[in-house]
């Protein structure tokens, strides 16, 4: 499943981040790396960006490039 | 020595950079760097200056910020680096750290905001993480100032004695990474040296696929086969592809790092208040009405109560000088012709403009405390979807709501906008936010033509402003900047409340900048409007300015606004001062109306309205427009902004004015 998929509250750990050069790695600077666990925070009141934690801080990214990430759920 | 100051967005660097220079600041320019810097002298140091870099999460080249501090480190070769770093968010903080420690250049690491991580239950080991990062690490606190003098010693140290970080292979021992660095570095050892930038950092950027250190390292085609053949063998043998291997191997060694030197707080009260907070601010019903509603309050407050009050006692007290000043020169006797440029010329223009100087403080007070407390951040979150629409992203607002404050700092704080189509849109998209400069303007004609409401005109204009900007972005995205809006992906930080002397320095250098330039751009205006108003072609006194040598050049552009209804020379030449700076056309104004009132020139309120329109939307100042001229590396396309912003204006007003004429 891909990181937009999560329920708010629900975590997961990353598999494998996709996209574009520059968006990529920028997320990969920001620390969404293989193996790092994220928790889907809330979503902006128009239903996108998506508000996420990872290593201990709060991210947005915008549901277009959150689908670019995989992910497994935590179960 | 120079020292350079480092760090993330959001960790306190300017915080620190005050505490270590006290208002001791200047902006500094360094060759073959584009961005002005800032700089200041560090406390109780002897020729020991520290520059504030922008804050950046990495060191790739691709915001303006990265390239900038790359450009700066690289380049200037500074002494020594401070970098700062987030001790309540370490793990991402220190992923910089690590691209630092490879330029080989003396570091230390300042790590911040401890008081907080302690007061949460946390604790930092700062021996062992200074061992395993191979340099000093000082504990501190720069909002409160503990561990600054340390920190000053340890950096002056360092630099001193030219002491580089001990450590700077962060791959274990033989992975995959690690065998393809080393070969990497072998391979590349001479070339780096000959353009004196580490091996270790050449290899990185290499290994990332930095075209243009592939450029400057001036490999041949054999030694890039070799790298490709390197990097492409790592990828085949660690299952991950080039970018993700290499923060994979940095945020592994952060793990490690951490994880032998930090005890991790409790959630912390700054975060749980955080969340508190954005469950209302950020809230699905309550973040767009609370949003307008804080946008409501900065400008009511700013407008109606706190700044136009101060304005209005200052006024007064620069009237009752004018007044003495009047009063002492008439009984000195004094040539006529000196008593009115000093009083007529330099008193009336110069005072009338300063007389604005609260309310452009005030703005700019909310506006700073606005981005400084983290909310700024949560406005892109929110706003995102809605900026997509005209083809920006949410990081887009942060720099036009500075542009109600200042064209100026607003067109640089696109800088924070990482791609470059965005951040040339957003430049574009700027002078369509009425700046505070223009307030004088406002004020000046709400007060004669609609004193009842004037807080409801001065609203309709910046709606206005914004409208015609969303049409010009419509337009933009649709054919010049067609192609796709930035990846907008932006840490949201915990809310803090920004400290006192921040703030007040930051109040001070616009307070600053604003009087310098009354004192220097607006004085001269003045006195070169006061000279073509007072004589004429034959350098004589004239009797009735509208033999005067500004008539003369006001009389020959004013036909082109004949269908705007403002016709009278004195119009035109208001709007020429308006050129150097926005509050000139206020002072200019005053001037050449000599006394007399406001509906002496414009009959009806149509006409003032289409005047107001045309002001709000036309060319920028000249301040501004060396600022996008700066930024953007072209004289042609400055001088188109300034084109089009005048025909945008023009249509503006004459469409304002043609329907206005239909109904009144």
């Amino acid at each position: 499943m891909t990181l937009d998929q999560l329920k708010i509250g629900e975590g997961g750990t990353i598999l494998s981040v996709g996209g574009e050069n520059a968006l990529r790695c920028r997320l990969l600077d920001m620390g969404l790396t293989p193996r790092t666990k994220v928790v889907l925070r809330k979503r902006a009141p128009m239903g996108d960006p998506i508000e996420i934690t990872v290593r201990g801080y709060e991210l947005t990214l915008r549901i277009e490039d959150a689908v670019r990430i995989e992910i497994e759920r935590e179960g | 020595m120079i020292l350079a100051l480092a760090g993330n967005q959001n960790c306190g660097k300017t915080t620190l950079f005050n505490a270590l220079t006290g208002s001791n600041q200047h902006v500094g320019n360094f060759p073959g760097v584009t961005v002005d810097q800032k700089i200041g002298e560090i406390k109780g140091q002897k020729n020991c200056s520290v520059v504030d870099l922008p804050g950046i999460y990495s060191l790739r080249p691709y915001t303006q910020e990265e390239i900038v501090t790359r450009d700066f480190i690289i380049k200037e070769k500074p002494d020594g680096i401070i970098n700062i770093v987030d001790a309540t968010n370490i793990e991402r903080n220190l992923y910089l750290t690590l691209q630092l420690l490879t330029l080989r250049i003396p570091t230390v690491l300042a790590l911040n905001m401890m008081d907080e991580v302690h007061a949460n239950g946390g604790t930092v080991d700062v021996r062992k993480m200074g061992e395993a990062l191979g340099i000093p690490v000082v504990p501190i606190s720069a909002a409160r100032g503990d561990g600054v003098s340390e920190l000053i010693d340890r950096a002056v140290e360092v630099a001193k004695t030219r002491t580089l970080p001990k450590v700077f292979d962060f791959c274990s021992e033989d992975s995959p990474v690690h065998r393809c660095i080393h070969a990497v570095v072998h391979l590349i050892q001479d070339h780096a040296e000959n353009i004196g930038i580490s091996a270790r950092f050449c290899t990185a950027k290499l290994m990332e696929g930095d075209e243009d250190f592939a450029e400057r390292l001036e490999l041949d085609e054999n030694e890039k086969e070799l790298l490709e053949h390197c990097i492409v063998e790592m990828e085949n043998e660690s299952g991950l592809d080039r970018q993700a291997a290499l923060a994979d191997m940095r945020y592994a060694y952060i793990e490690k790092v951490v994880a032998a030197s930090v005890v991790k707080a409790h959630e912390s009260r700054e975060h749980l208040r955080s969340a508190r907070l954005d469950r209302i601010l950020t809230g699905k019903f309550t973040a767009i009405p609370v949003f307008l509603g804080i946008m409501f309050l900065t400008f009511w407050l700013t407008f109606d109560v706190i700044g136009q009050r101060l304005s209005d006692l200052l006024a007064l007290g620069i009237d009752a000088l004018t007044n003495l000043v009047d009063k002492g020169l008439t009984a000195y006797g004094i040539n006529p012709v000196v008593h009115s440029l000093i009083v007529d010329g330099i008193f009336a223009g110069v005072g009338g403009v300063l007389a604005f100087l609260p309310i452009i403080v005030t703005l700019f007070f909310f506006l700073s405390i606005l981005e400084d407390t983290g909310y700024m951040a949560r406005v892109a979150f929110v706003m995102d979807k809605l900026l997509r629409k005209i083809g920006l992203s949410g990081r887009s607002i942060v720099p036009m709501l500075i542009g109600f404050g200042c064209s100026v700092p607003a067109i640089m704080a696109t800088r924070t906008v990482s791609s470059d189509r965005d951040r040339k849109m957003t430049i574009l998209l700027i002078p369509y936010m009425s700046c505070s400069a223009k307030i004088p303007i406002y004020a000046f004609f709400t007060a004669a033509f609609f004193p009842k409401h004037k807080a409801l005109v001065m609203i309709s204009l910046y709606v206005l402003g914004i409208l015609v900007g969303i049409l010009a972005a419509l337009l933009l995205k649709s054919t010049a900047f067609r192609g796709k809006p930035v990846p907008f992906v932006m840490e949201l930080p915990n809310y803090r409340l920004p400290s006192v002397k921040s703030v007040a320095l930051l109040l001070w250098e616009k307070a600053k900048d604003f009087i310098e330039r009354a004192f220097s751009v607006i004085f001269l205006a003045t006195i070169i409007i006061w000279f073509l108003q007072s004589f004429d072609t034959r350098l004589n006194v004239v009797e009735n300015s509208a033999d005067s040598l500004l008539a003369g050049i006001g009389t020959l552009i004013a036909p082109v606004f004949r269908p705007l209804g403002f016709a009278d020379w004195r119009c035109a030449t208001s709007l020429i001062t308006g050129l150097v700076a926005k509050e000139s056309v206020v002072s200019t104004m005053e001037i050449l109306l000599d006394g007399s009132a406001l509906s002496s020139l414009f009959g009806t309120t149509r006409m003032a309205v289409s005047f107001l329109v045309f002001t709000l939307l036309y060319t920028p100042c000249a301040a501004a427009i060396a600022t996008v001229k700066r930024e953007w590396h072209s004289g042609v396309r400055t001088a188109l902004v300034v084109v089009n912003q005048c025909a945008v204006a023009w249509v503006a007003a004459f469409l304002v004015y043609q329907i206005g004429g239909l109904f009144f």
